[in-house]
C-alpha cells in the first residue's frame, strides 16, 4: 500500500533482508492465486510489531486482508482468524523477537494444536527498530546496545524448537533467494497444519549476515547457507533433528509430517459428537 | 407465626452435600411457586475444606441473602462453631448428630441424617432427611415435597418407583424426627405460583444463554474462579456449524484470539476474573484501537493480584472502564440480578457490533455462583445486532471520517489493515498530529452510538437518592424498601448500563442533593466516576468479601440521611 500513500513513512534501511521475504510472500499470494482462483482478499497477512510487522504495510500490488496487532500475539490473532473463518489463508509474518521473545510462549500451544497457518519468522538476530538490542538468535558473546559487554545467554535454535513442540511443517529459508523463499513459503501454506518456515533475513544496520550466510571466497569466508540434500526423508523427525544439529544453515524443508490432523480436522471430528441444542431447548433445561 | 420467608445455611465439609442440599431445597420450593436464592462460597481447594451455602426461600420475589440465618443445617462440628453466631436469636441450629454431639445449645437439636437415611435402603437420600426435618420448621405440606421428588426421580427407568419410595421415605422420617423435638419456627405462607413461565439457573448459566440468544459465535477462555463454569458451558453448547469454543493457554491467548476472530466477522467473547482481566489489558486497548467487536466478561472476585478467588467484591471497576493504556474509555455493563445476566449480556454483544469494539460485561462472584428462579426470557424479544459490514469494492479506506464506518470482512473486497498503532483511514500507520486526533475523535464519537435511557427510577422527586451498582443492587433495594416503608425520604435509580451513564439519568443525577452508591470496593470506586461527571455522590463501601447485609444499608443509610443536608458539602 505504501508506494500510494505518502503519509506512511516508515521505510526498511536499504539493502534490509525483509525486501526480500516480501518479495517472496507477494510471489507466493499471486502463486496461490493463480493456482486456486480465490481472490487475493482470501489471505490474511497478522503481523507482528518490530520492522518485520511493517511488511503487511509495504505489499506492492493486489491487496490481502492486514493485521497489525500489539507485540508477541501473532500466533493466537491468527488462531482467532483460522478457526472464526477456516476458508481464509492465514499467513503470520513476525521476527525473532516478536516471534520466539516475547511472543515465545504462543508456538507450543499452537504447534500441539496443529493450527492450520503458516508462519514466516524473519530473523536478523537483533531488535533492529529499537535501534540493535540482543535478541533471542543473537549469539552468544555478540556486543549490541543492549549486551555492551557480550551477550550472556545462549542463543536459541528456533529450527530444533520448532521441532521439539512438534510444528508438523518446517522450512528454513534465505532472505537473498525470493523466488525459491516463495516455493517454501506456498508449501507452508498448501500443508494442512501448523507450517513453521524460518527466514534468515540480515539486517542491514546492526547485524549484517549476508556476507556469513552466502560465504566470501575472497575473504575465505565458508557460506553458512547450504541446500538441503535430496536425500533427506522430510518425513523422518530423527533426520530433521540431525539435519539442524549440523553446523550452518540449512535451506529447504526440514520436516513434514502430513498425518497428524489439524485443529480444525480435529474439532471438525470430535464436535462432531456433540448434541446441537437451540437456545430455546438449552433454556428448557433450566425449566421447572 | 406466619412466615413470609426464611433463611437455611448448610454449613459443612465439601463433598458433604451442602451445595445439593441447598439447591434442593431451592428446586423442591421453587416447584410448587415459592421463590428460591442461593448464596454459595466454594473452598478453595478441591477435596474437603470448610464450606456453606445458604438457601432462601420466600413467598416473595427474592433480593439479597438474607441477613439472618433462621436456620444452620451443621454437618460437622467445626460448621457448627463457625457459623452459629449468624442464627439469628430465635432460629435453630440442626446438628448432625452421626457426626458430632452437642451439649448446651437451646436451640438445637440433632438429628441422625445418615443413619436416618440408611434406613431407607438408599444412602443418597441424606438431603432429603435433611429437607423433611426442615419442612416441619416450617410447616410445609409434606406434599410440596413428594412432588419435587416425583418430578426429579421420575425417568422411565425400573427402578423408579423404589428411588421415589425411599426419598419419600427419608423426607418422612426427617419431618417425624424434626417433629419429635418439639420445635418449630412457624407457618411459611402458602405459595403463589407466578403466572409467568420460569428456569432456574446459576447467574453464569444466565450469561451463557444470553450470549447465544445474541448470536455468539465464538468462544475462547482459560479457567480461572469464578469464570470457569462459562467456559464449560461454551464448551459444551457452543458448536455446530461456524460456532467454535476452545480453551486456550492464558488469558492474552483469549483476547488476542477473539480479536482475530472478532475481525474476521464473528461475534466473539470470553470471560475470565481479575488475573485474568489485568493480563488482557494491552489486547483490549488493540481492539479499541483497530475497532474490532468483542465482549469480555469480568467475574469479579475480591483483591488485587490472586486476591480472593472465591469471595465477592466489586473492585474492578475502574481497570474495566479504562483497562489499558493511552485514551481509551470502554463500554461497561454491569449486571445486577441472575435476569440481568441474560439480558445484560444479549446488550454486550449488541453494543460490541453497534460501535465496533470491545465491550467489557462486569459480574461478580456471589452472582455467578448464585442459583436463582427467575422469569423465562422471552427470545422472541431477544433482538441480535450485526455490525454494519462493508459490500462495496477494492479501495475502500475501513477507518474514514470521524465517525463509524462500515467494516470490511476477509474473504470480500476492501481489504485494509487492522491496526493497533495510529492509523490513516485506510489503516496505514501514521504519526500526523491530525490523524491522531481525528482518529481518537472518531474512536470517542462511536461511544454515542451507546447512549440508551434504560435506568430504574422510583420517587426520583426526593432530593437524596440511592443508586447502587451491579449485584449490591438487591440488597441495596431491599434496603430501600424498608426505608421507603419507615418513611424515609430517599429515591431510587438503579442501571446495568455504566459506560455511557444514560444521558437523562446523568441529568436527573445531576439535579440531586446527594447520591447514595452501596459499593463493595475500598475507593468507591463508582461514586469517584459518577462525581468525575458532576454528580454529588457518595459511597456506601464494604471490602469483607461479601455481599452487603440489608441491616448495614438501612443503618448507613438513615445515618447518610440524618446528617444531610447540613454536613453536606456541595460539589
Amino acid at each position: 500500500m505504501s508506494k500510494k500513500n505518502p503519509e506512511y513513512d516508515f521505510k526498511w534501511c536499504p539493502g534490509c533482508g525483509d525486501f526480500g521475504v516480501r518479495r517472496a510472500i507477494e510471489f507466493a499470494m499471486i502463486n496461490r492465486l493463480e493456482e486456486t482462483g480465490l481472490p487475493m482478499e482470501n489471505n490474511v497477512v497478522v503481523a507482528g510489531i518490530g520492522c518485520s510487522g511493517n511488511l503487511v504495510h509495504l505489499l506492492e500490488g493486489q491487496q490481502p486482508y492486514g493485521f497489525h496487532g500489539i507485540h508477541g500475539r501473532t500466533l493466537p490473532v491468527a488462531m482467532g482468524v483460522k478457526m472464526a473463518r477456516p476458508e481464509l489463508n492465514v499467513l503470520v509474518v513476525a521476527g525473532d523477537g516478536d516471534f520466539l521473545s516475547i511472543g515465545g510462549e504462543h508456538i507450543g500451544p499452537q504447534a500441539a494444536r496443529n493450527l492450520n497457518i503458516c508462519a514466516v519468522v524473519m530473523d536478523n538476530g537483533v531488535y533492529g527498530l529499537t535501534k540493535g538490542q540482543s535478541s533471542p538468535t543473537t549469539q552468544l558473546g555478540t556486543v549490541t546496545s543492549s549486551t555492551p559487554y557480550g551477550k550472556i545467554e545462549a542463543e536459541a535454535d528456533p529450527l530444533e524448537l520448532y521441532l521439539t513442540l512438534g510444528a508438523t511443517f518446517i522450512a528454513s529459508g534465505f532472505s537473498g533467494q525470493p523466488r525459491e523463499l516463495a516455493k517454501l513459503i506456498n508449501q507452508g501454506m498448501d500443508h494442512e497444519g501448523f507450517a513453521m518456515v524460518h527466514v534468515q533475513s540480515p539486517c542491514t544496520t546492526y547485524n549484517d549476515t549476508f556476507e556469513l550466510m552466502k560465504g566470501n571466497p575472497r575473504k575465505g569466508i565458508e557460506p553458512l547457507m547450504y541446500n538441503i540434500s535430496e536425500e533427506h526423508d522430510v518425513s523422518d523427525k530423527g533426520a530433521a533433528y540431525n539435519l539442524v544439529q549440523q553446523r550452518g544453515m540449512p535451506v529447504g524443508i526440514i520436516y513434514k509430517d502430513e498425518a497428524r490432523p489439524s485443529l480444525q480436522q480435529r474439532v471438525d471430528e470430535i464436535k462432531a459428537k456433540a448434541p446441537r441444542r437451540s437456545v430455546e431447548e438449552l433454556m428448557d433445561s433450566f425449566a421447572f | 407465626m406466619q412466615m413470609r420467608d426464611f433463611v437455611v445455611r448448610f454449613a459443612g465439609e465439601g463433598g458433604q452435600g451442602v451445595v445439593t442440599s441447598a439447591e434442593g431445597l431451592a428446586q423442591a420450593s421453587t416447584q410448587v411457586g415459592y421463590h428460591a436464592l442461593t448464596y454459595a462460597t466454594f473452598p478453595s481447594q478441591i477435596l474437603g475444606g470448610p464450606t456453606w451455602t445458604q438457601a432462601r426461600i420466600s413467598v416473595d420475589p427474592i433480593l439479597s441473602a438474607g441477613d439472618d440465618v433462621d436456620v444452620l443445617v451443621a454437618f460437622n462440628r467445626e460448621a457448627y462453631d463457625t457459623h452459629r453466631e449468624e442464627v439469628r436469636e430465635e432460629g435453630l441450629v440442626i446438628y448432625n448428630s452421626n457426626d458430632f454431639e452437642l451439649e448446651g445449645d437451646e436451640r438445637s437439636y440433632g438429628l441422625p441424617v445418615d443413619e436416618l437415611a440408611r434406613s431407607t435402603g438408599n444412602n443418597r437420600a441424606a438431603n432429603m432427611v435433611i429437607m423433611g426435618a426442615l419442612a416441619h420448621l416450617v410447616n410445609m405440606p409434606q406434599a410440596y415435597l413428594e412432588q419435587f421428588v416425583e418430578a426429579r426421580f421420575r425417568r422411565g427407568r425400573a427402578n423408579d418407583d423404589e428411588i421415589i419410595d425411599s426419598n419419600n421415605l427419608a423426607l418422612k422420617l426427617g419431618r417425624d424426627e424434626s417433629a419429635s423435638s418439639g420445635f418449630s419456627l412457624g407457618d411459611l405462607t402458602p405459595p403463589a405460583m407466578p403466572e409467568y413461565p420460569q428456569i432456574m439457573l446459576k447467574g453464569n448459566e444466565a450469561i451463557c444463554l444470553g450470549a447465544l440468544a445474541a448470536g455468539l459465535d465464538f468462544y475462547v477462555g482459560y479457567p480461572i474462579s469464578p469464570a470457569t463454569t462459562i467456559l464449560v458451558f461454551m464448551e459444551r453448547n457452543l458448536v455446530g456449524e461456524g460456532k467454535f469454543a476452545y480453551q486456550v493457554s492464558s488469558e492474552i491467548e483469549s483476547i488476542t484470539t477473539i480479536l482475530g476472530a472478532g475481525y474476521a466477522g464473528k461475534k466473539a467473547m470470553t470471560a475470565t476474573a481479575g488475573p485474568g482481566f489485568s493480563l488482557m489489558s494491552e489486547g483490549l486497548g488493540l481492539g479499541w484501537m483497530a475497532e474490532i467487536p468483542l465482549v469480555v466478561v469480568d467475574v469479579q472476585r475480591g483483591g488485587p493480584a490472586t486476591g480472593l478467588p472465591t469471595k465477592t467484591e466489586q473492585s474492578d471497576l475502574l481497570a474495566c472502564m479504562y483497562p489499558a493504556h493511552g485514551d481509551v474509555k470502554l463500554p461497561v455493563i454491569a449486571v445486577g440480578t441472575v435476569e440481568e445476566c441474560f439480558f445484560g449480556a444479549v446488550k454486550a454483544l449488541n453494543w460490541a457490533e453497534r460501535y465496533q469494539g470491545p465491550v467489557i460485561l462486569m459480574t461478580e462472584m456471589a452472582l455467578a455462583e448464585r442459583v436463582q428462579n427467575i422469569h423465562r426470557p422471552d427470545l422472541s424479544k431477544v433482538q441480535p445486532e450485526r455490525r454494519l459490514v462493508y459490500d462495496g469494492s477494492n479501495g475502500y479506506n475501513r477507518y474514514q471520517g470521524h465517525e463509524l464506518s462500515p467494516m470490511p470482512l476477509p474473504g470480500s473486497p476492501g481489504a485494509y489493515v487492522a491496526n493497533g498503532s495510529e492509523h490513516d483511514e485506510m489503516g496505514d500507520t501514521t504519526h500526523l498530529p491530525s490523524r491522531h486526533v481525528q482518529m481518537t475523535e472518531r474512536r470517542f464519537s462511536k461511544l454515542k452510538l451507546l447512549e440508551e435511557n434504560e435506568f430504574e427510577a422510583d420517587n426520583s422527586d426526593e432530593a437524596v437518592v440511592i443508586m447502587p451498582w451491579g449485584g449490591s443492587k438487591g440488597p441495596a433495594l431491599e434496603a430501600y424498601n424498608q426505608l421507603r416503608e419507615q418513611d424515609v425520604p430517599v429515591g431510587w435509580y438503579y442501571t446495568m448500563l455504566l459506560s455511557p451513564l444514560p444521558p437523562a439519568l446523568l441529568e436527573e443525577l445531576k439535579q440531586k442533593e446527594l447520591v447514595i452508591v452501596p459499593e463493595l470496593n475500598y475507593q468507591g470506586q463508582f461514586s469517584g466516576i459518577l462525581r468525575s461527571q458532576g454528580v454529588n455522590a457518595v459511597s456506601i463501601t464494604q471490602y469483607t468479601g461479601l455481599p452487603f447485609k440489608v441491616r448495614d444499608l438501612v443503618e448507613r443509610i438513615t445515618e447518610m440521611t440524618n446528617s444531610h443536608p447540613k454536613e453536606m458539602v456541595r460539589a
